[in-house]
């Protein structure tokens, strides 16, 4: 993988001065590197990762798996673009295997959930059937542990 | 009793390591962050401890043949031979041992007579000078310089030999420094050593972390096989430090000695790390190369971060770790050390560890996360700034 995408991929706040000592290059190159993957879109965004215990106190967030059946000519696209209209969604991916959608919520309370899944999910139509999954613990997100890394035990010889 | 008068005087002459100095006073601060240690910050990868539970699943636990399993013996001289071009016979020319260390010490015990000369570069990794000492061996110690890019030198080297000459430990890529010796800079000292009986322990266990240029080993040049021991490992190419694995290749006629120096003292090297081994040889290269990555970008930002302090960075072509100088502060190594840690709370290890011609340097080790050296970067910075003051 390019190793300027990988370091952005783990830390996006990474200065042009600092990447380009990193990289060996110049921070003009850096920058030009820079603007050229969002121009092309492959870079899409920049978000940040938060300790979720400490931003989203009051929130709920959970994975829909959703079975749908997929539109003549546009296939799952339009139902999968209608659910990514609303705020709660956090993403939505298409998946192989037993289910279709795969629908990441973040929402105030179980009730929201609840009444989000019965009354926007399940009456859209093509959509099949739903299992909704509570999210309890993330331990993982974007390559970042969220979790304490054991204890740095290494001793001088 | 009075056990200084027990204890053999060789042992109690031997000087503690200078590398422990300050960090046994950071061990008893609190949120010290060092920059200190000499092993990987990555885990060994996965496929390797993989391979190692498989181990004891299936109770491999026994001892293993003198010089180690054949199957690794063998997967060795496969893995040197792609490396260097030299074919070393898994059957008599191989000795797996307990790290990279026991390798350095066998060659010794197995080469050195009382009274031989054995010729060490310094600054250089610690243990060669105790281990020549044990054996009655004199340390005829090279002082390699900065604006030489701490190699060895040819002239210098042939100031030093002697009737009494027996070995050169040739420890490059080097730790402290970072120094690589380049086909070009071994050629004059492998003239210098033709036609001699000196023997050469080339210590190349950062040979797969060089980072401009891809390592070239001395034993590759003509009629070097046969004047050297050839040492590695498995612990800073594969992080795996804690397996205690390393390797000797050499002449059957020296190894069939120093292979009962191993059986006496060791027996065979641990059996699960062996088989572990084999893996690491045949399925790590993409790990490696991407541990090899991340310590190149480390190295490029502490080596800027320094030069911006005002601290003169050599650039380190390998190993893990950089190799400021810090003569501007007009503090020894010593007071630098000590006074970063008591008021930044920052170790580092004094260049003085790995020999007077250390002094003036601090070694500094890249094998933390960036974050981890970015921090550490800012202290030193805000340490040098109050300096000045």
């Amino acid at each position: 993988m390019d190793k300027l995408i990988k370091l952005l991929r783990t830390n996006a706040r990474i200065s042009d001065s600092e990447l380009a000592v990193m990289l060996g290059t110049t921070e003009e190159e850096v920058k030009a590197r820079i603007k050229e993957l969002e121009d092309k879109k492959i870079i899409k965004g920049y978000s940040t990762v938060f300790d979720e215990d400490f931003v989203s106190k009051d929130y709920v967030r959970a994975i829909i798996e959703l079975k749908v059946t997929p539109k003549a000519q546009v296939g799952y696209d339009e139902i999968a673009r209608e659910i990514a209209q609303y705020s709660e969604v956090e993403s939505v991916y298409l998946v192989s295997g037993g289910y279709d959608l795969s629908v990441m919520l973040r929402c105030h309370s179980l009730k929201e959930v609840s009444d989000y899944v019965a009354q926007r999910l399940a009456t859209i139509d093509g959509v099949v059937s739903t299992t909704t999954h509570f999210f309890l613990q993330k331990y993982k997100e974007s390559g970042i542990m969220l979790i304490d890394e054991d204890k740095d035990e290494r001793v001088l010889q | 009793m009075d056990y200084s008068k027990i204890v053999s005087k060789k042992a109690a002459a031997l000087k503690p390591s200078g590398i422990r100095k300050y960090f046994d006073i950071a061990a008893k601060m609190d949120g010290v962050i060092s920059l200190g240690v000499g092993e990987p910050d990555f885990s060994t990868p996965w496929a390797v401890r993989r391979e190692a539970i498989k181990t004891l699943e299936r109770r491999k636990t026994i001892y293993t043949a003198n010089p180690g399993l054949m199957s690794l013996r063998e997967a060795v001289s496969e893995y040197t031979a792609d490396r260097t071009g030299i074919k070393y016979d898994p059957d008599g020319e191989i000795i797996v041992t307990v790290g990279g260390s026991e390798a350095i010490d066998l060659t010794v015990r197995a080469l050195v007579e009382p009274g031989d000369e054995v010729i060490i570069p310094e600054p250089s990794f610690v243990c060669y000078k105790p281990i020549v000492e044990l054996t009655g061996g004199v340390p005829v110690i090279i002082e390699t310089r900065e604006e030489d890019g701490f190699k060895l030198k040819a002239k210098a080297l042939a100031e030093k030999i002697t009737q009494k000459t027996k070995l050169l430990i040739l420890p490059y890529p080097n730790n402290p420094t970072g120094a690589v010796m380049t086909k070009e800079d071994l050629e004059p000292l492998a003239e210098a050593l033709r036609g001699t009986d000196i023997m050469v322990l080339t210590d190349e266990i950062y040979s797969e972390l060089t980072y401009d240029h891809t390592h070239f080993s001395v034993i590759s040049l003509p009629e070097m096989k046969e004047r050297c021991i050839y040492v590695n490992g498995f612990s800073k190419t594969f992080a795996m430090t804690g397996w205690r694995l390393g390797y000797m290749c050499g002449p059957r006629e020296i190894l069939k000695h120093a292979l009962k120096i191993h059986q006496f003292g060791i027996m065979s090297s641990p059996t699960v790390s062996q088989y572990a081994a084999i893996e690491a040889l045949r399925s790590c290269a993409e790990d490696v190369e991407n541990m090899r990555n991340e310590y190149d970008m480390r190295r490029r930002l502490l080596v800027d971060g320094f030069n911006r302090l005002g601290l003169k960075c050599f650039m380190p072509q390998g190993a893990f770790y950089v190799f400021p100088n810090i003569r501007s502060t007009g503090l020894t190594s010593d007071e630098f050390c000590e006074r970063l840690l008591y008021s930044k709370k920052v170790a580092v290890v004094p260049g003085t560890a790995f020999g007077d011609s250390g002094e003036g340097y601090i070694r500094v080790s890249y094998a933390y996360s960036l974050n981890h050296l970015k921090t550490a970067l800012e202290k030193i910075g805000e340490f040098v700034k109050e300096l000045k003051c």
